[in-house]
Parts: C-alpha cells; sequence; structure tokens
C-alpha cells in the first residue's frame, strides 16, 4: 500500500525525488501521509482538493480488498 | 518507429531519398549523418557515397499512449490486481481498456474510482511536457452499458413526466453521465431537462414542458 502511495505521488509531481511516504498504525486504520515538496502541494491536491479526493479513492479501493482502513494525507516535506 | 538507412552521391539526396521512402516531410523525421561522403578528385577518383539514418518520429498520440499504458499497468501492478491493459490513440484522444475478471472494485460505487482512475492517469500522461490529451480509461465495457442503462432510465422517467405532469429527479450522476440523459431526452417531445444541486450531488431533474 506504502508503495502504491508513493507511486501514485511520484507520478505526478514534478519533484519526485523529493517524494516520501510514511505509514502510521492509528488502532484500526493505517494513515499514510504522502510528502512533497512544496511548490508540488498544487499537484497533488487540486483546485477544491480534487486530485487528492481521487487519489484517496483510488488507495482506498486497493485497500478493500485487503480489508484494512486507510487514509491519506499530503504534507509538504520540510 | 521506422528508420531507413540510405546512400547517395550526396547527403541532401540521400535524405530526400529517405524521405520518399518514408513518405514523411521533413520535420516527421530526425536525420543523422552517417557518412558526409565526399565528392573526390573530379568526382571519380576517390570519390564516397553519403550515408544518413532517417527515422521517422512518432506522432505525440503515440507516446502519451505508451506513457499511459505503462502508468495503468505499474498502477495495477501496484494496486496487486491481476488485469490486461490495451488501448489505442488517436490526434483527439488516448483510449485504455483494463480487461480481466471481478474487476468491481475498480469500477466503485457510481463508477466513482474509475473516474479517479481515468483523473489521475490524465494528469501523470499530461504532466510532463507535449500537448495535453484526452484520457479515456474504461473497465471491460462499464461505460458503454452504464450509458445504455441510462438512456433506458431517462426515457422511462420521461414517460412518466408525460403521464403524470409531475416532475421526476433522477439520482446524482456527475456530469458525463448528466450529458448523456439531457442528450437522450432531447429529441423527447413534450419535457424539459434541467441539472440541479451541487456537486456531487447534482442531479438531472425531468419536467413537463
Amino acid at each position: 500500500m506504502k508503495n502504491l502511495v508513493e507511486f501514485i505521488g511520484k507520478s505526478l509531481a514534478d519533484n519526485p525525488d523529493q517524494v516520501l511516504v510514511e505509514a502510521e498504525d492509528r488502532g484500526h486504520e493505517t494513515v499514510y501521509t504522502l510528502y512533497v515538496a512544496p511548490e508540488d502541494m498544487g499537484r497533488l491536491i487540486g483546485k477544491g482538493g480534487r486530485i487528492a479526493k481521487a487519489i484517496r479513492t483510488v488507495v482506498k479501493a486497493s485497500a478493500i480488498k485487503s480489508g484494512v482502513q486507510v487514509h491519506v494525507e499530503i504534507d509538504e516535506r520540510h | 518507429m521506422k528508420s531507413i538507412e540510405v546512400v547517395a552521391r550526396t547527403v541532401d539526396e540521400a535524405i530526400a531519398e529517405a524521405l520518399h521512402k518514408l513518405q514523411a516531410d521533413r520535420e516527421e523525421v530526425e536525420v543523422t549523418i552517417l557518412d558526409e561522403g565526399n565528392k573526390g578528385f573530379l568526382g571519380i577518383l576517390g570519390s564516397k557515397q553519403a550515408k544518413v539514418l532517417v527515422e521517422k518520429k512518432s506522432p505525440l498520440y503515440e507516446l502519451k499512449l505508451e506513457r499511459a499504458l505503462e502508468f495503468v499497468k505499474e498502477l495495477l501492478a501496484q494496486m496487486e490486481i491481476p488485469a490486461e491493459v490495451v488501448g489505442e490513440a488517436n490526434l483527439e484522444s488516448v483510449n485504455l481498456q483494463i480487461q480481466g475478471d471481478g474487476l468491481g472494485v475498480l469500477i466503485g460505487r457510481r463508477g466513482q474510482t474509475l473516474e479517479s482512475l481515468q483523473y489521475i492517469t490524465s494528469l501523470a500522461v499530461n504532466r510532463q511536457g507535449g500537448d495535453w490529451i484526452r484520457i479515456n480509461l474504461d473497465i471491460g465495457d462499464y461505460r458503454a452499458k452504464r450509458e445504455e442503462t441510462l438512456r433506458s432510465l431517462a426515457q422511462r422517467a420521461a414517460m412518466k413526466v408525460e403521464s403524470t405532469g409531475r416532475r421526476v429527479a433522477l439520482d446524482a450522476m456527475n456530469a458525463a453521465e448528466r450529458r448523456i440523459v439531457h442528450q437522450e431526452l432531447q429529441e423527447f417531445g413534450g419535457v424539459i431537462t434541467q441539472s440541479e444541486g451541487q456537486e456531487p450531488y447534482r442531479r438531472v431533474v425531468i419536467l413537463p414542458d
């Protein structure tokens, strides 16, 4: 799942080498935080969060099979 | 990519011959001069023929198709979903189809996952240089079937409006699906259609005319 988030992030970012994914277990769900270069935030979130929403939809669909709850966050890499 | 090597008296002649053979214009090809050739002494002694390699460049949509296929295949691999991806492209669009069994998970509720996959693929393919091209993604023949369903749904609802004289509101649909309904009922006399509400709950409403 982490690889999937990373693959999508790298495919959409202008600075793929700055893309980093961290996974954190929070009880019943796993939160994946997709870190990207500050200038790539717009490319990953999109107008009105449209891109972020599409990424979440795809990652969640992928998680259905494995029966786990996932959540994707997008944040700036410092 | 098609390419040929041509030998002729001069570089210019070799290129001209290659273009003729490839049936291409000068700007559609990439030329590598392998040998400048030389006319030799009095055009006889020590003369050497020119040699060029001429490659016909793929049109942009071919490159985009390649990129799109590669992206979707890798995406499915990462999702651990075994499926085939086929596609074709033309000047207007790249059209991809995912084939396999049990792909409902890729379609999602009201086709939401499919829309997201198509959107992300379009962004990934159009991110790097070159002109933007439309990406159409389908899973099996989901879209064709869905369109058929929407058309008959629209017809039935319109008949109901006609017979009862009351408006009928359909379920919420995305823009592409609403357009299919509007189109279907354009020729249907006695009713008019309009969209109401805010995304993602926007819906088509059919009213008596």
